[in-house]
């Protein structure tokens, strides 16, 4: 049953043609700024029904009246919204004809994380032969999901195909009014992941936007949806540990996760946009809003792991409605040179006998600032409900910062609410003992980095563990003298 | 096989270290005596490459190499190892792979191979059990909640692993009750060969007791003002420091 080269051409050519990607670039690319002509044409563009649109203009004029939160530690320049183009067609020109005209510390990167040639030529974007593997995978791959009921498939898709489910569901985690950039990107949101898991069916392969890379670029503004219908079980993984370079500086993401009675969600992520360079210049600005909603015996957990942007704020929430609902929260975020990160979690205890944890790593090199925030909420009606949070703190050098803001309101007298923290450094009697063993310093930090992350890093899917152990090691490179 | 000669070295200008000579064969074991401050453990140190100090003059070769410009990582792959008074802790870490990354360095450092993780572990076992080391205790993390003794005892297992040409033992029986000594000392004995120095430094004489030394030296003040055989121990223990001190003086 093999498939000529020929048939694989001609599929993903059609492919192209379904998910509304266009060959002419010049002349798909809205002009900067933003009102209610630019969302409206967004949304033509893509061709959605007007319920989408009208939900669209609605999250555009509330976000008008928002203004751009200052809470945050971290300080950089404030976009400017109005001088920002808020649609262009994904990018299907190859930017290079091959490796050869590729950045040289890009591809050492990509060796370092062991990316085959393939895949880093479609990273790098580079014109790629059609690989008969990754399309044959991505096919099997579908045919079984498609068996158990399993919808995985990119927002816009959703919109056109299964827009009961995106309708019923779409903004009852992250409102449109959320926060200044959940409004932003309800309004402008570019594509995303679609994914719902019938009752009942435990989704027999880690879901992975990886399998998508072919079929929709990442966007600007990404939204990911994913709904697992009572008793049934997925665990999902976002982004990619190769540094990911983006013309785009400012990164707004929503991602909603509904676990309905007795249903579990895994969501794991790497990410590893571009930090920008050893002065500072450049990188990503990331501001994502992530919640996920568990109904009763529920259970999400968000495992992140976070290297890139040269501003991240974010905080993956869950908020635990049902009784007996659970939340976890397990964090590694990685700040070097003058990357700002201001991330932690919320976990909003509403239902009886409620359990959360939070395990948060955070690891400050060069001049960088790393601060945790964390919100435990216990609601008066939450009786018995539990957290425990432990936020660990690894300075390297003595330019670099560590914060830490742990917010708790406990409503009912029957929660119990453990906190622990500490900050530590890497001593230099340890780097010696490492050195006296025959283990160069470099080799010594990720040791030791690796070390101080395990209890994070175990809880992600194996080949992801391994992949983000790496990058690690990569990011924190030359970060001591 | 280890030679140091004229050796002076200070730390921000202070100085330590003002002439020591010294000369160790293969299959001796040498221990080096003195009081607090005379510069037992700065020694040791110096000798591993820790770059706190500044060598001012005079050299140390191992096997004919002058060791002045190598790195501590590269020192240790050409067989030094330090048993340190101190051992770290690395969290998160377990001795295993501890001495999985140690190996394997050191291997690479010789244009070797990955060690295949059969072999690996066939040498964990052996080595664990020539010292008599529970297997439980290398999943644990590194020096991490380990007692006094333990971490000694993981020290000598470290040793055993990385087999070294030159083992200094730094004050390896600081902190142990005597049973623990017994212990580790045992597993010393038990890593003594006709290819290997070893050179301990102690404080007291009663670890030479159980490590019997071919050679003792005294270091006063940054230099090795006696040197004799087992017996020199002996005369120390029962005279005190202060005796070397007067002699020194007059």
């Amino acid at each position: 049953m093999a498939y000529t080269e020929e048939e694989l051409k001609k599929e993903l050519e059609t492919k192209e043609y379904e998910y509304g990607f266009y060959t002419d670039i010049e002349s798909d690319t809205l002009p900067k700024g933003l009102n209610e002509d630019i969302v409206i044409a967004i949304s033509k563009k893509k061709g959605e029904p007007q319920w989408m649109t009208d939900w669209r203009l609605d999250a555009f004029r509330i976000w008008k009246d928002m203004e751009e939160p200052e809470w945050p530690n971290v300080t950089y320049e404030k976009p400017d919204f109005q001088n920002i183009s808020y649609y262009s067609a994904p990018n299907k020109k190859p930017k290079y004809n091959s490796l050869d005209e590729v950045d040289p510390e890009l591809l050492e990167t990509f060796k370092k994380l062991g990316i085959s040639i393939d895949e880093q030529k479609k990273l790098a974007g580079v014109a790629v032969d059609i690989v008969m593997d990754s399309v044959s995978v991505a096919t099997t791959f579908k045919k079984t999901l498609a068996e158990k009921g399993i919808i995985f498939c990119s927002i816009s898709e959703a919109i056109q195909e299964h827009p009961e489910l995106v309708k019923k569901y779409l903004g009852t985690v992250v409102p449109k009014k959320d926060n200044f950039y959940a409004a932003l990107n309800s309004a402008v949101f570019s594509d995303g992941s679609f994914c719902y898991i019938p009752k009942g069916v435990r989704c027999p392969m880690e879901l992975s936007t990886y399998f998508r890379i072919n079929e929709a670029g990442t966007g600007q503004f990404e939204r990911t949806l994913v709904i697992a219908d009572e008793e049934s079980y997925v665990s999902y993984l976002e982004g990619c540990t190769a540094p990911m370079r983006d013309e785009n500086q400012l990164h707004a993401a929503v991602v909603e996760l509904i676990a309905m009675d007795d249903a579990e969600i895994k969501y794991s992520t790497v990410q590893n946009w571009f930090p920008g360079d050893k002065n500072g210049k450049g990188g990503v600005f990331n501001f994502v809003t992530k919640r996920g909603l568990c109904e009763k015996n529920a259970k999400i957990s968000w495992t992140q792991v976070e290297t890139g942007s040269a501003v991240t704020w974010k905080y993956p929430s869950c908020v635990l409605k049902g009784n007996n609902s659970i939340g976890e929260f397990y964090s590694i975020a990685v700040t070097n040179n003058f990357q700002q990160a201001d991330t932690g979690t919320k976990m909003i205890h509403l239902g009886k006998n409620t359990k959360s944890t939070i395990i948060s790593k955070g690891i400050s090199a060069g001049k960088s600032q790393n601060s945790y925030r964390g919100l435990v909420k216990v609601n008066s009606r939450a009786e018995n409900a539990r957290n425990f949070s432990q936020c660990d703190s690894l300075l390297m050098g003595n330019e670099c910062g560590a914060h830490t803001f742990p917010y708790i309101e406990a409503s009912n007298k029957s929660a119990q609410i453990e906190h622990e923290a500490t900050t530590s450094k890497i001593g230099e009697d340890q780097i010696f003992y490492c050195n006296q063993r025959g283990i160069d310093t470099e080799k010594a930090i990720a040791l030791i980095v690796n070390g101080f992350s395990k209890e994070v890093l175990n809880k992600l899917p194996m080949e992801f563990a391994v992949e983000a152990q790496k990058l690690l090691e990569i990011s924190l490179e030359g970060s001591v003298g | 096989m280890l030679r140091i000669k004229d050796l002076h070295a200070s730390v921000e200008d202070k100085k330590i270290l003002k002439g020591i000579n010294l000369e160790v064969n293969a299959g001796e074991v040498h221990a080096i005596m003195g009081p607090n401050g005379s510069g037992k453990s700065t020694l040791a140190e110096v000798i591993a490459g820790h770059e706190e100090y500044e060598v001012k003059k005079g050299s140390i070769e191992l096997d004919g190499e002058d060791l002045e410009d190598m790195a501590p990582e590269e020192r240790a792959h050409s067989g030094i190892f330090l048993s340190f008074q101190y051992p770290v802790e690395i969290p998160g870490v377990s001795v295993t792979n501890f001495m999985k990354t140690a190996i394997n360095e050191s291997r690479k450092a010789r244009g070797l191979e990955d060690m295949p993780a059969n072999e690996m572990l066939k040498l964990i076992r052996e080595k664990s059990e020539l010292l008599d080391i529970d297997r439980k205790f290398l999943s644990r993390s590194l020096n991490e909640g380990f007692s006094g003794g333990e971490k000694k005892r993981n020290e000598i297992f470290q040793m055993a692993m990385l087999e070294p040409k030159l083992a200094i033992l730094d004050e390896t029986d600081s902190g142990l009750d005597i049973d623990a000594l017994r212990i580790v000392a045992n597993g010393v004995n038990k890593l003594r060969s006709e290819d290997r120095a070893i050179v301990v430094i102690t404080h007291y004489q009663r670890l030479l007791d159980y490590i019997v030394p071919d050679y003792v030296h005294v270091l006063h003040d940054g230099k090795i003002v006696k040197s004799g055989g087992k017996e020199l121990a002996v005369e120390l223990e029962a005279k005190g420091y202060d005796w070397i001190k007067q002699e020194t003086v007059a």
